[in-house]
């Protein structure tokens, strides 16, 4: 793939927020190239993004731009070729495996496409997982599962396992997951991509209401509708981000 | 994250594979109970053979009459060729010239069935002989008594019995001081012996023994004994014994050629010294095949944990996006390996002990304490290596890179 010269000229910076809070991601000159010599291909070729904390980020972009490579490093489940990556003002591209999976459990909230839940396992022993592995006490963790189903929807739910769900109730038990952390950055890779209409919309309430709770949250999707309710959308295309614009009807 | 959650996490883990997480189960208990039946089962022959050898007496040396040869050796055979006698027995006796000796009992066997009223026994040994070869013989009386020196010169009519004959002839009721008759001659019960038990094909309790001239008189005749028994003083000196038995045997045969004698000595430490190097090659040969199969089941693990640990790639990756730190991940899958391994091993070390219990091709297995150790620990060992490689693999993968995984 060629490095396109498409200058990231259009990205306007929200400098109302940029000079009241620190950024919770800030990441500079960020390149993910796969592949060695002439067949290496750059599914990154140097990306400058950063979000403050509160906003609701829709990153949007044709097959293969390189949203999920770099949701993939904002998520620490990757890391780069080259570039500085600080979360929460912390240095992320420098941290070890164990320090990472810290970082991972205490302040992301991961969605995918494909909901990755444990198979086997029922709703809430899938949502209190991550509180277990960050050492939060039986009591607890049951509690703030159960919230968490509740606030997506599930409270009569919570016995079933993956394959006993819908899948815009599988998604949700991956929301209540991700959520039960309390994170702050709540990161979505194309999280309607597999669900009908109806569930995209109750998921996307979900996504408001999460928001306005005061949490970052990162979508990638192909839907203009998805990206309409968030209230900024970077374009990506050919590893590179061409556009970052607010979106004027949301912020309004 | 504490230690009892991720054990919740691999009995969870292994519950949901219950089929897989049985036959890794039963490959390692099999694996584990064969090696330890197999051992004990050598083991068991070779005190088998041990246990009769000593039973038999180990400072005894045996001589028979080599007769009824056939070929080349036959041909050159010296042709004064003498039956063992008495007189042999007599000879031997000399404290002066055979001071390593302390007793010889001369041995005349005859096959004759017992009859005791309707109730019949044929002896697989009938013997008439002296006093001594009860000693030598390691054969002791469990009720009544032995005969004694005077009978044999009054050539009385007694006979110590076996327990198998004792049985046959009379059932529960009390032998002492009954008559039988053999080969149609009238004896009179006045011991029976220990239980022997059996030796190979040869039911060791199945015995007569009565005074050598009783014997001679009314059915083998004077001619020729079978054997002599000799027992020397230690079993230190028996090759000094061997040695006098020699030379004595050699004057009383007019023995020429020393390589070419009429008579043999069988001799019971280098009896025990074969068939210790044959029993011991067994036991060895068993521990082979055993080990095998312990290579086999610890396969059979390697693989299935091998399997487990791709399979649940995918699931190590969603734990890791979720924030499982790399210790606990390899804890659990290190911990479902240990339970694994724990049980199944533990199952067959059950199964080896009662496996132990049963006979097996006519050898009451004896358990080898450090096989059981070996076998458990080479089990768990396998289980926690072969586990716990491919689970730190996959936990040291990226999330991504194990996401990834199909
Ligand atoms: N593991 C990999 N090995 C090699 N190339 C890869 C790998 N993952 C992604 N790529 C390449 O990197 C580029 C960006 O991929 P990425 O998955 O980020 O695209 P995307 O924008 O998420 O596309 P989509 O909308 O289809 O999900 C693509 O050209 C892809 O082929
Ligand atoms: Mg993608």
């Amino acid at each position: 793939m060629v490095v396109a010269a498409v200058a990231a000229d259009e990205t306007v910076v929200d400098s109302a927020m940029s000079s009241t809070h620190k950024p919770i991601i800030e990441v500079r000159g960020a390149v993910k190239r796969y592949g060695e010599g002439d067949a290496s291909i750059f599914a990154l070729a140097g990306v400058d993004l950063t979000i403050y904390p509160g906003e609701y980020v829709a990153i949007m972009g044709p097959s293969g731009s390189g949203k999920s490579t770099l949701m993939n490093i904002l998520g620490a489940l990757d890391n780069m070729t080259s570039g500085k990556y600080f979360l929460d003002g912390i240095e992320i591209d420098s941290m070890d495996e164990n320090a990472l999976s810290i970082v991972r459990g205490r302040k992301i909230g991961f969605i995918f496409q494909s909901f990755n839940l444990i198979a086997r396992t029922t709703a809430l022993a899938n949502v209190e997982l991550p509180l277990a592995y960050q050492g939060i006490k039986k009591d607890e963790r049951r509690k703030r599962a159960l919230k968490a189903l509740e606030v997506v929807g599930l409270s009569d739910r919570i016995d079933h396992e993956p394959t006993e769900l819908s899948g815009g109730q599988q998604q949700r038990v991956a929301v209540a997951r991700a959520l039960a952390t309390r994170p702050a950055l709540l990161l979505a890779d194309e999280p309607t991509g597999a669900l009908d209409s109806k569930s995209t919309h109750d998921l996307l309430d979900l996504f408001d209401q999460i928001n306005a709770a005061g949490r970052t949250v990162v979508v990638i999707t192909h839907e203009d509708d998805v990206a309409a309710r968030a209230k900024r959308v970077v374009r990506m295309r050919d590893g590179l981000i061409i556009s970052d614009t607010l979106n004027k009807g949301r912020v309004a | 994250m504490n230690i009892l959650e991720i054990i919740r996490f691999a009995t969870r883990g292994l519950g949901t594979n219950k089929l897989r997480t049985a036959l890794t189960t039963m490959g390692i208990a099999i694996g584990v109970a064969s090696v330890i039946i197999l051992i004990a089962v050598g083991n068991g022959s070779s005190k088998q053979i041990q246990s009769s050898i000593d039973r038999l007496g180990t400072n005894t040396i045996t001589i028979m009459a080599n007769r009824g040869g056939f070929g080349r050796q036959a041909a050159s055979r010296n042709t004064s060729s003498k039956p063992l006698t008495v007189a042999d027995a007599v000879a031997l006796s000399d404290a002066t010239k055979a001071p390593d000796i302390k007793q010889v009992a001369p041995v005349a066997s005859t096959s004759a069935t017992c009859t005791n009223g309707t109730n019949t026994s044929t002896p697989g040994t009938f013997n008439g002989t002296w006093p001594a070869w009860f000693e030598a013989s390691n054969t002791s009386i469990a009720k009544g008594s032995y005969f004694t020196n005077d009978d044999v010169v009054q050539g009385r009519r007694v006979a110590v019995i076996g327990n198998t004959t004792a049985t046959d002839l009379f059932g529960t009721s009390n032998p002492i001081g009954q008559e039988i008759r053999c080969g149609g001659i009238p004896f009179t019960v006045i011991g029976t012996t220990t239980v022997k038990g059996t030796t190979g094909f040869q039911d060791g309790d199945s015995l007569v023994v009565a005074p050598l001239t009783a014997v001679q008189r009314s059915l083998t005749g004077y001619n020729s004994l079978q054997s002599i028994v000799v027992e020397a003083k230690s079993a230190k000196v028996q090759d000094f014994a061997q040695t006098e038995i020699n030379t004595i045997m050699d004057a009383q045969h007019k023995v020429k050629n020393t390589n070419n004698r009429d008579y043999r000595t069988l001799n019971q430490a280098s009896l025990l010294a074969t068939s210790n190097s044959n029993s011991s090659v067994f036991t060895v040969l068993l521990g082979v095949v055993a080990a095998i199969s312990l290579l086999v089941g610890g396969i059979g693990i390697t693989n299935i944990m091998l399997v487990t640990v791709i399979e649940r790639t995918r699931e190590i990756g969603i734990r890791k996006a979720i924030g499982a730190p790399k210790g606990a991940i390899l804890s659990q899958f290190l911990i479902e390996a240990t339970i694994l391994s724990l049980v199944g091993g533990g199952i067959g070390v059950i199964g080896g002990y009662i496996g132990s219990h049963f006979k097996i091709i006519g050898i009451q297995p004896v358990i080898v304490p450090s096989s059981v150790l070996l076998a458990f620990g080479v089990s768990v060992l396998i289980g926690l290596f072969f586990g716990g490689y491919p689970a730190s693999r996959a936990a040291s993968l990226r999330p991504i890179e194990a996401l990834r995984h199909e």
